[in-house]
């Protein structure tokens, strides 16, 4: 019956804080789900770095800001009659909403595919989930809109304090928060009616404090519920349950609490009318079996991504069924193939999530976790205790653990760990076990103070005695600390044994991982899954195969600098080496993505990956081969590692990726070569420091030696600016003169004879902005035809020169009409998916037959576009406090829009969806801070500026840090680079671009490469 | 220091673990795979006699809390996990079976056993700490073990209507139902003859849930066809078992039981599905339904086997899965609504 209906479905374009790879995974989904009850798939979403946007996804795929005019256009084109809107997260809904509103669905006789609008707004708009809920007698914490202060004091009177305060319609809550004492309150208040435009608050009694779970629920049309997953934070409600660290199944509640909430949990997605998929937060009184509804999504949704992975039950795939008319009794579970998907998985394991943030990156970012979300990624790990999933989630994290918690918490001061904990800050499990390893706290405390069920510090507790517990003479205590999650590398801090030693000795008694495939239902059917996870319990489920074979090592959580381009490359690889006959295996521990789709490779491994946990799956596959260049930075921090194991690394060496990291070394190779590179020298002292910079010349580019989202890099203008960051710095660092030039990226593919270089980017900023923060545009506008031939003809030199085979990425910079190369990075980059979307070339495909070592028909001229495309940086600085928006050698941006353009200017990077349509089109102040002559026109900052009436902010100066933060609060776009000033001024006068799928614009092309 | 102990499997199969307990125990091994309700399942009467195995890896996360047992003592033989949790407020798990002189071995390798019970069946075994000798054999006359030996009266605030349930290991979570639908409950004992149940004016039966192989009932298969023929009727699990018997169906042992929170069931009138907790080594042949005097109502989506019988012309409902929950979904409590209300209406029979 759906054969060859046409259905749209809407992404959720660039990715931002709270807004994730989970999308992609479940947009795809979808599609695929779509695609095989025969429907033609249109595909519309802005983001170009993922595989939801890849020709192979869909029909006809739309890259196309998300905007009402364009999702209008859209529809007016292809004449779809479906919509399927609640896959692509609050970006989605939001534009189904408007094109519902406008009248667009209606005149184009689309029809809305499984959950109906009205049931979504019951579930968005407070009002009317407030009336839902009374409907089902399900208790809220009580609220009341407020107007004056004496109405707050009405409130307070009686249901006193804490209380959350909201203002209405302000962004981002701006001004709301968690007032403890009346006073507190009333100031809060005060301020909030201030804020909101209408001066009215939300006022709520604060459940601070309660423990709070999560209920991933799918129903069907004919009205049958299933709970797939429930979970429970660490983080008692307050924190928001994005950045808490989280346990699938739920852990401290009782079958009856549990019941009640399922049972809960179904009458309201029931009440509601949803189809598909929906999740539900619950609050649950930490003492008393009294619960509270916190929340309703009734789509699918980070968390549904995390219950689709913890349990092997794809939410998506099945919620895009159930939108098209199928009942979950009429599903096979694609897991066990053998029992159908009306039913409930169960799980004998522990699976648990760490959040990732980007404080790192940013000093003197405010760290305190609170209701708005600031996680940029999670890491998912599964165990058979809580302290091994922990453990293995926290590794997969990223999180230094020397041996439990950060060096730096051993010695810090009592109180510095405390703030931390009682923030809280994303370090406070860190701290809670720092403070029980010294001693200076007790469980009882840190229940009391915190709120954290007993259950949780208790975990933490027994990590801490693990500590002193560990007897390598004694079998069974070796064995019962791997089964708490240490890792050799933990015990050899231990125990002062090397962790070879430790490896060596635990092998000598047989205490080696094992694998179990997760399979939907605790092993009670058999299932025909290649989904696992390690552990050290029992017997491993793992048969090596004799078959030619490949490990590609994922990307991990998503950070800033390394998002979303990295699984579109790991996939990549993955069906490209499928396609090579080789039996994949994919390693890669995050949640959100399509790599982590038991669907994408031959076997799918969900473990953390640092080089121990790495090495282990590939003994248990007995898999030589290791793909590393397609993860990002993570896949190549373990490339030396595995080389020393005697694992063969596909395409590279740890000797090329050191070549190209470390500086010396690098510059040696340019030279050595003949290429021009920029000045620059690495410093192992201050004073060495001062005396190069002094001889190269100021500005110069202080820098670590090895990078990644340009954490630590400083643009130094002077000397006396150069003392102000030597007590950041580690040496030994690198000082090379900063040339002012334009920046230009080119990512090629060699295969040690070949090398192609596809396509040329322009970065339309100055030198010296992070090239991920960058506007970029490809082909080239601006560059001479002597200076793209350079380009090219370095691009070449290096590709012959370096012993490498792959993809690999160049950063050059253009000063006085000379070319300087500034980085090579032997690996696939950032802007690889963008290449392979623009160019229409299976790039992908091709780096991967190189990297192997096939011989690859590689194009050998560039190719010639008839169009340029425009890359524009998305930002999520609103959401970190602390951060500024000012754009630098640090990367800060989240995700990223593509724009088709003629030449090069489109409005689109200005305009990339319906909130900055809004504020762009009916605001047209454009306010100049200090020094920003060389930007354009404006009118003065000054205190009297009122940021709800303007448009654009240019400020340059590093003071203008607080006006910047104000500016971007109220949705002021703000521009810090005269070049992009001036591009605005240029592309404000232009029209939208008129909507064209993909396919269209690479086709011309195709055909001349056959 | 911890005792060893070890768990012996019929098929000669060893599991060993760590041991806590006085005697060693001999009982059928099974599994049951929820991620909650460790303490309803353990005082469950139909898991009498039982070894069971706990699928889900942490156990006693949450303690015990005295309103959640399903009978006034710990039912099963032993009990085998992967990780004994202690981190419960109040009473542990460890210390609750520890007074109860139940045996636990936990550190056990319980995904392999499962994989083999899965495999090769349900089975006996021996369960013992290291240097002990196994138990000779058992008695599995299990329902006489767990029935009411005398009248027990439930009385509810306001009462509507009588229903007397004979007793084959009644969970208290059963008569709770029935009391929270204004039912007054006398339990009797399983042998309680058609004459002294009349005795009593029921206007309505529960046949209830209860331990071992339903053939123990067959002594009283006449008898519970009578009054199944003169009230209406409810069977639960092994109600349901020995009404099917009863009214001609054939039993047979599963290979390995249904023991979980999340066994989807198909109800055939309305083709609604939804879970269903159960618990249960046997099962009607779903062959032998149509020479019966019973038609089948509600099927198990993932093996087809039977769910739940009624009688076409007569008030009789039976279900095989748990309708009270306890540990388990909740929605399949409507069963108990469609016999109180055949109770209070007397209707003839119910619809489909």
């Amino acid at each position: 019956m759906w054969d060859k209906q046409k259905v749209l479905v809407i992404g959720s374009g660039p990715i931002v804080i709270g807004q994730a790879a989970e999308f992609d995974y479940s947009g795809t989904q979808a599609c695929q789900a779509l695609r095989e009850a025969g429907c033609e798939v249109i595909l519309m979403n802005s983001n170009p770095a993922t595989i939801m946007t890849d020709p192979s996804t869909a029909d006809h795929v739309y890259i196309e800001a998300m905007t009402l005019e364009k999702a209008t256009a859209i529809i007016e084109q292809d004449r779809p009659s479906h919509l399927l809107a609640t896959v692509g997260g609050q970006t989605a809904l939001n534009l189904a909403m408007s094109l519902e509103e406008a009248g667009v669905l209606e005149q184009y006789g689309v029809e809305l595919l499984g959950t109906s609008l009205e049931t979504i707004r019951d579930g968005e708009d407070r009002e009317r989930f407030k009336q839902k809920m009374i409907e089902l007698a399900q208790p809220l914490p009580e609220s009341q809109t407020i107007e004056s202060l004496a109405e707050l004091e009405e409130f307070m009177a009686v249901h006193g304090v804490p209380l959350v305060i909201r203002p209405a319609f302000t962004l981002g809550g701006t001004g709301g928060g968690i007032a403890v004492t009346k006073d507190e309150a009333r100031l809060l208040a005060q301020n909030g009616l201030q804020a909101s435009p209408i001066s009215q608050c939300l006022v709520e009694v604060s459940i601070a404090g309660y423990k709070e779970v999560e209920y991933e629920v799918m129903r069907d049309s004919a009205d049958t519920t299933i709970i797939v997953c429930n979970m429970e934070n660490i983080d008692p409600v307050g924190v928001h349950t994005g950045d808490s660290v989280v346990f699938a199944p739920i852990q401290s509640i009782s079958d009856r609490m549990n019941q009640q909430l399922r049972t809960e949990a179904r009458k309201i997605v029931s009440h509601l009318g949803v189809i598909g998929g929906c999740n539900i937060q619950f609050a649950i009184h930490p003492t008393e079996e009294r619960y509270f509804v916190i929340e309703v999504n009734p789509r699918v949704s980070r968390s549904s991504a995390l219950a689709s992975k913890a349990t092997g039950y794809p939410i998506a795939k099945l919620a895009t069924r159930l939108a098209l008319g199928e009942r979950l009794d009429d599903c096979i579970n694609p897991v066990t193939k053998e029992t159908m998907a009306s039913f409930e998985p169960t799980m004998d394991y522990i699976t648990a999530k760490v959040p990732c943030f980007p404080f790192d990156l940013f000093t003197g970012s405010n760290r305190t976790l609170g209701t708005q979300m600031k996680a940029t990624g999670e890491s998912m790990a599964m165990g058979k205790t809580l302290e091994e999933a922990l453990q293995k989630a926290w590794r997969g994290a990223g999180v230094e653990q020397s041996p439990l918690y950060p060096t730096w918490m051993k010695t810090a001061e009592s109180d510095e760990l405390w703030k931390e904990v009682m923030a809280p800050t994303d370090r406070r499990l860190l701290a809670m076990l720092a403070l029980l390893d010294r001693k200076e706290t007790t469980v009882e405390s840190l229940v009391e103070q915190t709120k954290v069920q007993a259950l949780f510090v208790k975990v933490l507790q027994r990590l801490v005695d693990q500590q002193q517990k560990i007897d390598l003479t004694d079998e069974s205590s070796l064995k019962q600390t791997k089964m708490m999650g240490f890792t050799d590398e933990q015990i050899a801090l231990l125990t002062g044994v090397s962790a070879v030693e430790i490896e060596h000795l635990r092998k000598e008694k047989g205490i080696l991982p094992v694998y179990h495939m997760i399979d939907t239902c605790a092993g009670e059917f058999k299932s025909a899954t290649p989904y696992f996870y390690g552990n050290w319990s029992g017997q491993t489920e793992v048969t090596a195969s004799t078959k030619k074979k490949v490990a590609v090592i994922g990307a991990g959580p998503i950070r800033i600098g390394q998002g979303i381009e990295f699984d579109y490359c790991s996939v990549h690889a993955v069906r490209a080496l499928q396609a090579s006959g080789y039996e994949t295996i994919m390693i890669n521990n995050n949640p959100e993505t399509v790599s982590t789709d038991f669907e994408v490779a031959d076997r799918l491994y969900v473990e953390p990956l640092t080089l121990e946990d790495v090495m282990h799956v590939l003994e248990a596959e007995d898999c030589q081969d290791v793909l590393v260049q397609f993860g990002g930075q993570t896949g190549i921090a373990l490339a030396s590692g595995l080389e020393n194991a005697g694992y063969h690394l596909l395409g590279t060496t740890a000797d090329v990726i050191d070549q190209m990291e470390d500086r010396e070394r690098f510059y040696q190779f340019l030279d050595d070569i003949g290429i021009d590179r920029i000045p620059g020298q690495e410093v192992a002292t201050h004073e060495q420091m001062t005396e190069v910079a002094t001889t190269i010349g100021y500005p110069v580019m202080i820098r670590p030696s090895y990078v990644i989202g340009g954490k630590g890099m400083h643009i130094i203008h002077d000397q006396e600016q150069l003392e102000t960051i030597v007590s950041e710095l580690a040496f030994p660092v690198l000082v090379d003169a900063y040339l002012q030039g334009k920046e230009i990226e080119v990512d090629c593919i060699t295969d040690g004879t070949t090398t192609y270089v596809p396509i040329l980017m322009e970065q339309l900023e100055r030198a010296g902005v992070h090239s991920g923060d960058s506007t970029m545009i490809l082909p080239p506008v601006s560059l001479s035809a002597t200076v793209q031939s350079e380009i090219e003809r370095f691009a070449q030199m290096i590709g012959q020169r370096m012993d490498y085979k792959g993809a690999y990425n160049i950063q050059f910079v253009l000063h006085d009409d000379q070319v300087y190369v500034l980085e090579i990075n032997p690996r696939a980059s950032r802007t690889l998916p963008i290449v392979a979307k623009v160019t229409g070339q299976p790039i992908l495909q091709w780096a991967v037959q190189a990297a192997v070592g096939q011989a690859v028909a590689l194009p050998t001229e560039q190719t010639q576009l008839d169009f340029h495309a425009v890359k524009t940086p998305v930002f999520s600085t609103l959401k970190l406090q602390g951060v500024d928006p000012k754009t630098g050698p640090v990367m800060r941006s989240t995700g990223e829009t593509l724009q088709w353009t003629t030449d090069g200017l489109a409005l689109e990077r200005f305009i990339f969806d319906e909130t900055t349509k809004r504020h762009l089109t009916t605001r047209d102040i454009i306010v100049a801070g200090a020094d920003t002559e060389a930007f354009g026109t404006s009118v003065a900052l000054d205190e009297t500026i009122d940021w709800a009436q303007c448009a654009i902010f240019y400020s340059h100066v590093i003071e203008e840090k607080a006006s910047r933060e104000a500016a971007l609060a109220a949705g002021v776009q703000v521009l810090t680079e005269p070049e992009l000033a001036h591009y605005h001024l240029q592309a404000i006068e232009k029209s939208p671009y008129a909507v064209k799928p993909l396919h269209t614009w690479t086709e011309p092309i195709k055909e001349e490469v056959k | 220091m911890k005792q060893s102990g070890k768990l012996t499997l019929a098929n000669g199969t060893t599991f060993t673990g760590s041991w806590q307990g006085t005697a060693p125990v001999k009982g059928e091994v099974v599994f049951f795979t929820g991620m909650t309700g460790y303490q309803e399942v353990l005082t469950d009467p139909s898991y009498q006699g039982q070894i069971l195995v706990f699928t889900y890896p942490l156990i006693g996360q949450y303690g015990i809390q005295a309103e959640a047992s399903e009978s006034s003592q710990i039912q099963v033989a032993g009990v085998i996990v992967q990780t004994l949790a202690e981190d419960g407020e109040g009473t542990s798990l460890a210390s609750w079976l520890s007074e109860a002189n139940v045996p636990i071995l936990s550190g056990v390798d319980t995904r392999s056993l499962v994989h083999l019970l899965r495999t090769e069946g349900d089975q006996f075994g021996d369960m013992v700490q290291v240097d002990m000798s196994v138990t000779a054999s058992i008695d599995t006359a299990y329902i006489a073990s767990v029935s009411t030996t005398s009248n027990v009266e439930y009385v509810p605030e306001v009462e509507q209507g009588h229903i007397v349930c004979i007793d084959y290991g009644v969970k208290q979570s059963m008569i709770d139902a029935l009391l929270e639908r204004h039912m007054r409950v006398t339990v009797v004992p399983y042998d309680t003859t058609p004459e002294r149940i009349q005795a009593l004016a029921p206007d309505g039966l529960l046949f209830s849930n209860g331990p071992g192989d339903p053939t123990q009932l067959d002594p009283f298969l006449s008898g519970i066809h009578e009054l199944a023929t003169s009230y209406p009727t409810l069977g639960i699990c092994m109600g349901h078992q020995v009404l099917a018997h009863a009214f001609g169906c054939t039993l047979l042992k599963q290979h390995h039981g249904h023991r979980g929170a999340n066994h989807p069931v198909r109800h055939l009138a309305s083709g609604q599905v939804f879970m269903t907790s159960q618990n249960h080594g046997y099962a009607v042949d779903v062959k032998s339904i149509e020479a019966s005097e019973m038609e089948l109502a509600y099927e198990h989506i993932n093996d087809g086997s039977v769910e739940g019988l009624i009688h076409p012309a007569l008030p009789i409902m039976t279900v095989q899965f748990h309708p009270e929950a306890s540990p388990g979904p909740t929605e399949a409590m409507v069963v108990f609504d469609q016999f109180v209300n055949s109770v209070l209406h007397q209707e003839v029979a119910y619809v489909g």
